[in-house]
């Protein structure tokens, strides 16, 4: 029986770093609230609208340890081994499942960056601090990555 | 009615969730989704998803690295 809620509970996460770990977390959190029946928004900020860019979403570094990609070619090694799913699929199964991307439109101003520069198919807005706040002033939580 | 299998063994976090996500927005209801899977987290969180979207638990089946879990749409 469906009884999904009529006003679904929503997460709301501000992705400021372009790490590939970080991403990661973003990602993997904003499609575990979806697949929980959450609504779900990522905003894309700063370095991590870095990873919106046309082949830019595995192209970022470690947070820690990368060793100049060497620590990052060790732990993409050994996810692979685990089995971890691809920024890439993750960012497909957070689209598919309706997950909204907010690309931040001063750091595109700031980096020059222009929207034919960004996958602009994953992306469902472009807006500033008051979208951010719109969509977190409603979500029951909201993360700073 | 029909029976729909998941098949997520062998996949890890957060996929076998999201997997399972993806079956049950397709499904009609009363459709029953049979999810098997290895990964242990996804035991306990397959079925606390299904509860928090308000469906039938029917059964939990199996060891934390090989289980079962039958949902009611």
């Amino acid at each position: 029986m469906n009884m999904e809620k009529q006003q679904p509970e929503r997460l709301t996460i501000v992705l400021h770093s372009g790490d590939m770990d970080k991403v990661y977390s973003a990602l993997i959190i904003g499609s575990g609230a979806l697949a929980m029946g959450m609504e779900a928004s990522i905003f894309f900020t700063f370095w991590g609208l870095q990873r919106l860019k046309k082949n830019g979403l595995e192209k970022g570094p470690l947070s820690k340890m990368n060793f100049l990609g060497l620590g990052k070619w060790m732990v993409k090694r050994r996810m692979k081994k685990a089995n971890v799913a691809t920024l890439e699929r993750l960012m497909r199964d957070f689209k598919e499942l309706g997950g909204k991307v907010i690309a931040c439109e001063m750091t595109m101003e700031i980096m020059g960056i222009r929207r034919e520069d960004l996958r602009e198919d994953w992306i469902d807005a472009y807006g500033a601090v008051g979208t951010f706040i719109q969509e977190a002033r409603g979500s029951q939580i909201t993360l700073f990555i | 009615m029909a029976e729909i299998l998941v098949d997520c063994r062998g996949e890890t976090c957060p996929v076998p969730l999201v997997e399972t996500r993806k079956v049950i927005r397709q499904a009609k209801p009363g459709d029953i989704i049979v999810v098997v899977g290895t990964h242990p987290a996804s035991r306990e969180e397959i079925p606390m998803a299904a509860r928090a979207l308000g469906l039938e638990v029917l059964s939990i089946e199996g060891t934390e690295n090989n289980w079962t879990i039958r949902i009611r749409r």
